[in-house]
């Protein structure tokens, strides 16, 4: 059953992620970019993860995505053009991705540790209470630095963005 | 019972209320504002209008669905599903009443009790964005346009009052599983004041209500806050290009979202489904009483009638709210049903509420809506979330 929805999700998300890079208008690759992420979401979810889940939609989903299709409707940026690929990327491209596909699995096969496979329900720590306890005892400081950075962010774009006064 | 067939039981029982509640609030709001404004509201249409909402969807399914030539078409037709979709997920996790047993199955009266319930409702409503903001976009109109963004900006903004105003009880509570939730507040203080969201200690959450509510209005596009809609500068906003059940979609989502929001309020700060106060007073014996009175109300209507049909129809409903009365003294039936009627008592209150600002408020300008947001509501939410992480940190053990 897990395995059936993980190949599903699986499919769905790769085809997603394709699509955002082949769509030629940005509405459409923005929304394939949703579809990516919540495929994701269910994948934590499958994993244990509920909390990263649903932050996962909260966050990247609701927020961020929403903020891209709102900034590329106020642009009203078009389609983009499809142009003709240079000669030598048709030829040599195919080949070229072929190869670092290959390379990279070769690497994963090879060069890291033999892990587990893999098991669903066999984590427990994504409840929002073992999140919560974790990050408010140990990764106390990660989590305050990191909060004080996204802090400097705001007000730097918040500075950048004021109106000048004359 | 097989699990698969106990869902797919429950689901069907739970969409049919939902669709019917969809239809007849519609009705409703007709009729009570008509009655705010001295208009008797719809009528024609069976006993009091009774079968005008059956009398809308026909227009609606049997309406030429048109298809403006200027839009982008895949996105113009995606746009309401996904509104409407993602407007009726979010019943799927809202308990409207405890776990009981039927002939022998226990089971909640929820179609799924996730232990991340909050954070589902509120990922799924920041997801309800995408059809309006995509229906003003695709449509290629500068109306539905002007209307998606306002909607996406508003929605935006109001999310965050929305979610510190949940944060806070949430603190108090302990827990995002909405059963849990609403079994922390079955308790009375003094034995007659219910423990409810709003009256919790160690932070009573009223000003988090109120705080919500607010929100609520705004993110389901509701007047006082309906801008996105506004009809004297852009037209219907975002579904001006919108006709016959694609435009019955968005209607059909922003009263799905406002039965969601009402739900979730009453589960969050008004009680869930227990009564206000104890049983040992004789709260369980308020339904009946309700429903004898109004039976009664309905004879005595009958017997000085207004118009000459009102001595057949009248007489009818009379009956039926007697029998309804008589149904909730059955002892056997009580543990369901008083559950459901204190449920759908609180609700249909937040409901009227709706209705009730609707016939009532005129409407914002965006830069005041804007500021109330940023300015009002979001700082409000704050110090609340504040002074009850105080609270509860002060009373912990």
């Amino acid at each position: 059953m897990n395995s059936i929805l993980f190949l599903i999700l699986a499919a769905i998300a790769v085809g997603c992620g394709i699509n955002v890079v082949l769509q030629t208008h940005p509405i459409s690759s923005a929304l394939s970019l949703v579809g990516v992420m919540g495929a994701l979401a269910v994948f934590y979810l499958q994993l244990g993860g509920e909390f990263i889940a649903a932050a996962q939609l909260i966050v990247y989903a609701g927020a961020v995505m929403v903020l891209f299709v709102f900034v590329i409707m106020l642009l009203g940026a078009g389609k983009e053009r499809k142009t003709k690929p240079r000669i030598w990327v048709r030829w040599a491209g195919p080949p070229l991705l072929i190869f670092f596909v290959g390379a990279v699995a070769y690497v994963l096969e090879t060069g890291l540790p033999p892990s587990a496979p893999v098991r669903f329900g066999g984590f427990d720590g994504g409840t929002v209470e073992a999140i919560g306890a974790r990050l408010f005892t140990e990764y106390l400081l990660p989590f305050e630095v990191t909060s004080l950075l996204i802090l400097i962010a705001i007000a730097g774009a918040i500075v950048l963005a004021r109106k000048e006064i004359d | 019972m097989n699990f698969y067939l106990l869902s797919l039981i429950k689901t069907a029982i739970v969409v049919a209320v939902l669709m019917h509640t969809l239809a007849y609030l519609q009705w409703i709001e007709r009729k009570v504002i008509a009655h705010v404004q001295l208009r008797v509201g719809p009528r024609r249409v069976g006993p009091h209008g009774l079968l005008q909402p059956l009398a809308d969807v026909i227009k609606l399914i049997t309406k030429e669905g048109m298809l403006p030539s200027h839009v982008s078409t895949i996105f113009y037709l995606l746009a309401p599903f996904i509104a409407v979709t993602f407007a009726l997920i979010s019943i799927a996790v809202i308990p409207f009443g405890p776990v009981i047993e039927v002939g022998g199955v226990r089971t909640g009266m929820e179609l799924t009790d996730l232990n991340i319930g909050v954070l589902f409702i509120l990922a799924i409503s920041g997801l309800g964005v995408y059809g309006v903001a995509l229906a003003g976009w695709s449509s290629n109109n500068k109306y539905s346009l002007l209307g998606g963004l306002r909607s996406s900006a508003q929605m935006i903004s109001y999310e965050l009052p929305m979610a510190l105003a949940i944060a806070a009880p949430l603190l108090i509570f302990n827990t995002l599983n909405f059963r849990e939730i609403v079994a922390k507040q079955g308790f009375y203080y003094a034995k007659f004041i219910p423990n409810w969201g709003i009256f919790h200690s160690p932070f009573p959450q009223i000003l988090a209500f109120l705080v919500f509510l607010i929100a609520a209005f705004a993110e389901t596009n509701r007047v006082p806050f309906d801008l996105p809609e506004a009809e004297n500068e852009l037209v219907a906003g975002f579904h001006t290009e919108y006709s016959s059940m694609k435009f019955a979609a968005f209607f059909m989502a922003e009263y799905a979202n406002m039965v969601t929001v009402s739900c979730v309020a009453t589960l969050l700060f008004l009680g869930g489904w227990q009564p206000p106060f104890p049983a040992e007073y004789g709260s369980k014996y308020i339904p009946s009483l309700v429903h004898a009175a109004a039976g009664l109300l309905c004879f005595y209507h009958a017997a000085n009638p207004a118009r000459p049909l009102d001595r057949i129809t009248l007489p009818v409903f009379g009956v039926l709210s007697l029998g309804i009365a008589g149904l909730f003294l059955i002892p056997a039936v009580q543990p369901i049903l008083l559950p459901l009627f204190w449920f759908g008592a609180k609700t249909g209150a937040i409901l009227f509420l709706f209705i009730w600002v609707r016939a009532t408020l005129p409407r914002f300008r965006y830069d005041q809506l804007m500021r109330f947001a940023w300015l009002f509501l979001f700082p409000l939410g704050m110090l609340n979330l504040l002074a009850t992480s105080l609270a509860v940190a002060l009373t912990a053990k």
